[in-house]
C-alpha cells in the first residue's frame, strides 16, 4: 500500500468518524443524562437527508437547504420529545425500544409514502463539486474535505457549549448523577427537551451535508445506527468528548482497516483465503475493536465523571 | 328487514341487469392472475416497475387477456420468503387464481415455487431466474420472462474480453448473489482479476474501494451494486475523478430503477442487458412511449418483463379460448411465446427460459431531460442458458 493510498484512506476514515459523532453526540448524552435508549435516532439523520433533499427541491440551492434541513429537524425533536420521549423517562429500556422501534417503522415508511422507495440523490454545490490532487497522482473530492471542515467547526461548537455555559454545565452534572442534579433544583425534564431536540438537529445536520455522497433511501438510517450505538459505548454513555475520540476510532478502523487487512492477510495467507478472510474480518474489526476496548476499559474510553 | 332489502337489491340488479348482460357474445369467465411482487423496503422499486407494465399491457387491451376480463389480484411478498409463500397459498388456494406473476428475488422464487406449481397455478417470473429451476428442477408450468440470473454477469465477462482488456477490478456486496455475480463475470473473462473486492450489503461510503482501484489503476472495473449501494457507489465513483479514466461495467447498478438518482453521474456507465428503452422496433416504441405517458418515468427491464408476462398469458389465452381447462394445451401455448416482446426476437428453450440477445448498454440523457440506458454493443444472438440441457423436460 502506497503514502498516497494510505493519506486518502486515513482522510476517509477521519470524515466518516466526524460525521459518525454528529449522530452519535445526541445518543449519548440522551442516553447517558436521562438512561433513554433511543433507536430512533438514526431516523433523525435520515429524514435530515430527505429534508435536504426536499429543501434544495424548493429553494434551488444547497446553501438554503443546509439551515432548513437543520431546523426542521430540530422542530421534529422538539416535537417528538413532547409525544413521544417525555413519557419514555423512567420506563423500562425494553419499552423504550418498543416505542423507538415502533417509530422507526412509522417514519421510513412515511417517508416511503411520501418520496417514493426509490433512492434519491442531492446534486452536491457546484463550487465543492471538484477534487484536489494528493501525492502520486492521487486525487481527493473537495466536498469531502467541506465535509470534515463542517464537522469539525459543529464539533467546536459543541464543545464550547458543553464545557463553557451554564447548560452545559448542568448537562455535565446530569450525566453524572441525574437525581443529584433534579434535587438541586434543576429542571432535569427542560434539560432533557434541549438535549433530544439538539441532538436531533445534529444528526438530521450530519443527513443534510452526507446526502450528496450518499444513496437517500429510507433505510439509511439503520447503518448508521449500529455504528453510532459502537461509538456511544465505546465513549462511555454520556461522554461528548469520549464519544469524539470513539467516532474518530471507529471511522479510522472501518476504512483504514478495510484496507489494511487485505494487504496483511495476503502476505500472511495464499490469494484465495485472503479473499475468503478479509471481508468477513473486515466488518467485525469494529466489534472486535469494541469488545477490546471494554475488557479493558468497561465504562468506556472517556466516561462520563462519576460513571468510572 | 334483511329479505326485504335483499330482494329490493335484486329488484334493482334485475332491472339493471341489461347494462351489464348487453353482450351475450361473449361469456367467457374473467381470468384469475395473482400479482406477487416486493412492494416494500427497498425492492419495491423493481416490484412497483414490474406491476406497472403489467398492468399498462392490461390497460393497452382494454383490462383483457385473451378477450377475457383479467381479474389480477396484487400481493406484496415484503421480500421474506415466510410471508412470500402464505401469500403465494393464499393466491392459489383461496383466490383460485390460474396464473402467479412474481415474484422480484430468487430467494421468494425458492420459497414460493413449489407451492404455486403444485398448487395448480402456472408460474411466470418476471425476473428472479434462478440456475436452480433451469436445470434438473425444472418444471413445465414455470415460465421465466427475463433471463438465467448468471447470465448478464457472463455478458459482461464476454464483452471484457473481446475488448482486450489486461486487468479487471471486480467489486460485490458480500452475499450469494455477489459471489455469484463476480463467478458469472469470470467464466468468460480470461484475464488478470486484480482484485475481488466483497463489501458489506451495509456498505456507505465506497472511498477505500475507490482508494484501492486509483492505486491498482486496473483497465477496467467490474461489479454488481443493486440499489441504494449502487447509487452509492455511481456517485462516489464519479466524485473521484475516475469515471474519466477507467471503464466501467455493472450489472443491475446502473438503470432505470437507480438512474433518476444517479443522474449524471451515471452517463457513460455500461451495463448487461437483454433489452433498452431506445431499441427501434414498433412493439417496444408502443411499448416506452405508453410507459412513459401512464407513469412518468423510463421504464427498466423489470417493467419491460412484467409486460412481457401479462403480452404471454394474452397470446397464450388468445389460443386456447375456453379450453383453458386442458394443461397440455395451456403449457404447450404458453411455450409457443407467440407475442412481439419489446426486446425482438424472444422464445422458450425447454425449460422455460428464455432464448434471446444480450446487449451492453450505455447510460444516455433523453432530449427530455430523463435519464436512460441505450444499447451499446451486441454481445450474444440467440444465446440460451448454460442449464438447458440437464432439464428432463422436451
Amino acid at each position: 500500500m502506497s503514502a498516497g493510498l494510505l493519506l486518502v484512506q486515513t482522510l476517509d476514515g477521519v470524515q466518516l468518524g466526524l460525521l459518525l459523532f454528529l449522530i452519535a453526540a445526541g445518543l449519548t448524552l440522551v442516553f447517558g443524562v436521562m438512561d433513554v435508549v433511543n433507536l430512533a435516532h438514526g431516523v433523525q439523520y435520515m429524514l435530515g437527508a430527505y429534508a435536504a433533499v426536499a429543501c434544495a427541491g424548493w429553494t434551488g440551492s444547497f446553501w438554503a437547504a443546509l439551515p432548513l434541513a437543520a431546523a426542521a429537524s430540530l422542530a421534529l425533536g422538539a416535537v417528538l420529545q413532547r409525544l413521544v420521549f417525555r413519557r419514555l423517562v423512567g420506563a423500562g429500556h425494553l419499552d423504550q425500544v418498543l416505542a423507538t422501534f415502533g417509530l422507526i417503522l412509522l417514519a421510513e415508511e412515511g417517508v416511503r409514502m411520501v418520496f417514493g422507495p426509490a433512492p434519491l440523490s442531492l446534486a452536491m454545490p457546484p463550487a465543492l463539486a471538484g477534487t484536489v490532487p494528493l501525492f502520486g497522482g492521487l486525487r481527493y473530492p473537495v466536498y469531502r474535505l467541506a465535509v470534515v471542515a463542517a464537522a469539525l467547526a459543529v464539533a467546536a461548537l459543541l464543545w464550547l457549549a458543553i464545557e463553557h455555559t451554564r447548560t452545559g454545565m448542568r448537562l455535565r452534572a446530569g450525566a453524572s448523577n441525574a437525581p443529584i442534579l433534579a434535587a438541586l433544583g434543576v429542571d432535569v425534564g427542560r434539560l432533557f427537551a434541549l438535549v433530544l431536540a439538539a441532538g436531533a438537529m445534529l444528526a438530521g445536520f450530519a443527513g443534510a451535508i452526507a446526502a450528496p455522497i450518499v444513496a437517500i433511501e429510507p433505510g439509511m438510517g439503520g447503518s448508521v445506527l449500529i455504528l453510532a450505538f459502537v461509538v456511544v459505548v465505546l465513549g462511555g454513555p454520556g461522554s461528548a468528548r469520549g464519544a469524539f475520540l470513539a467516532a474518530l476510532l471507529v471511522g479510522l478502523t472501518d476504512t483504514l482497516g478495510r484496507g489494511l487487512l487485505d494487504a496483511a492477510l495476503r502476505v500472511a495467507l495464499d490469494p484465495s483465503a485472503a479473499r475468503m478472510a478479509g471481508p468477513a474480518l473486515a466488518s467485525m474489526l469494529i466489534y472486535l475493536l469494541m469488545a477490546a476496548v471494554l475488557a479493558f476499559r468497561p465504562a468506556g474510553l472517556l466516561p462520563a465523571r462519576g460513571r468510572r | 328487514m334483511k329479505r326485504w332489502l335483499t330482494a329490493a337489491i335484486l329488484a334493482v340488479a334485475a332491472l339493471s341487469g341489461p347494462a351489464w348482460a348487453a353482450d351475450p357474445a361473449q361469456p367467457a369467465a374473467p381470468v384469475k392472475i395473482g400479482l406477487l411482487v416486493t412492494l416494500s423496503g427497498p425492492g419495491a422499486v423493481l416490484g412497483q416497475q414490474v406491476r406497472n407494465g403489467f398492468m399498462l399491457a392490461l390497460q393497452q387491451r382494454d383490462g383483457k387477456l385473451g378477450g377475457r376480463t383479467a381479474d389480477v389480484v396484487v400481493a406484496d411478498d415484503e421480500l421474506k420468503p415466510d410471508v412470500g409463500v402464505s401469500r403465494a397459498r393464499r393466491l392459489v388456494e383461496g383466490d383460485k387464481v390460474a396464473f402467479v406473476v412474481g415474484p422480484i428475488f430468487s430467494n421468494i422464487l425458492g420459497a414460493i415455487f413449489r407451492p404455486v406449481t403444485q398448487g395448480g397455478a402456472i408460474l411466470i417470473s418476471p425476473n428472479a431466474g434462478s440456475s436452480v429451476y433451469a436445470g434438473k428442477q425444472c418444471s413445465a408450468d414455470f415460465f421465466v420472462t427475463s433471463y438465467e440470473n448468471t447470465q448478464i454477469h457472463a455478458v459482461l465477462g464476454a464483452y471484457a474480453q473481446s475488448k482486450g482488456y489486461k486487468r479487471a477490478f471486480l467489486m460485490a456486496p458480500n452475499y450469494q448473489a455477489g459471489k455469484d455475480a463476480v463467478a458469472g463475470f469470470r467464466s468468460r473473462f480470461k484475464g488478470e482479476v486484480v482484485a475481488e473486492d466483497y463489501v458489506p450489503l451495509t456498505t456507505i461510503d465506497f472511498q477505500s474501494e475507490l482508494a484501492r482501484i486509483a492505486d491498482l489503476k486496473p483497465d477496467v472495473i467490474f461489479t454488481f451494486m443493486p440499489g441504494g449501494l449502487g447509487v452509492a457507489l455511481v456517485k462516489q465513483f464519479h466524485q473521484s475523478g475516475l469515471a474519466a479514466t477507467i471503464p466501467f461495467l455493472s450489472a443491475f447498478t446502473a438503470d432505470e430503477s437507480t438512474l433518476p438518482a444517479e443522474q449524471d453521474a451515471a452517463i457513460g456507465l455500461y451495463g448487461g442487458m437483454t433489452w433498452a428503452p431506445n431499441m427501434d422496433n414498433p412493439a417496444n416504441k408502443r411499448f416506452v412511449a405508453d410507459y412513459l405517458a401512464a407513469y412518468h418515468a423510463v421504464p427498466g427491464s423489470y417493467a419491460m418483463q412484467g409486460y412481457d408476462a401479462a403480452q404471454l398469458i394474452d397470446s397464450a389465452l388468445s389460443k386456447v379460448g375456453a379450453e383453458d381447462g386442458d394443461r397440455t394445451k395451456l403449457r404447450a401455448a404458453l411455450h409457443a411465446a407467440d407475442f412481439a416482446s419489446p426486446r425482438g426476437p424472444f422464445r422458450f428453450n425447454t425449460n422455460g427460459y428464455p432464448i434471446q440477445d444480450f446487449y451492453v448498454t450505455k447510460v444516455a440523457k433523453r432530449p427530455d431531460g430523463l435519464y436512460e440506458t441505450e444499447i451499446a454493443e451486441k454481445v450474444a444472438s440467440q444465446e440460451a442458458d448454460g442449464f438447458a440441457q440437464e432439464c428432463p423436460l422436451h
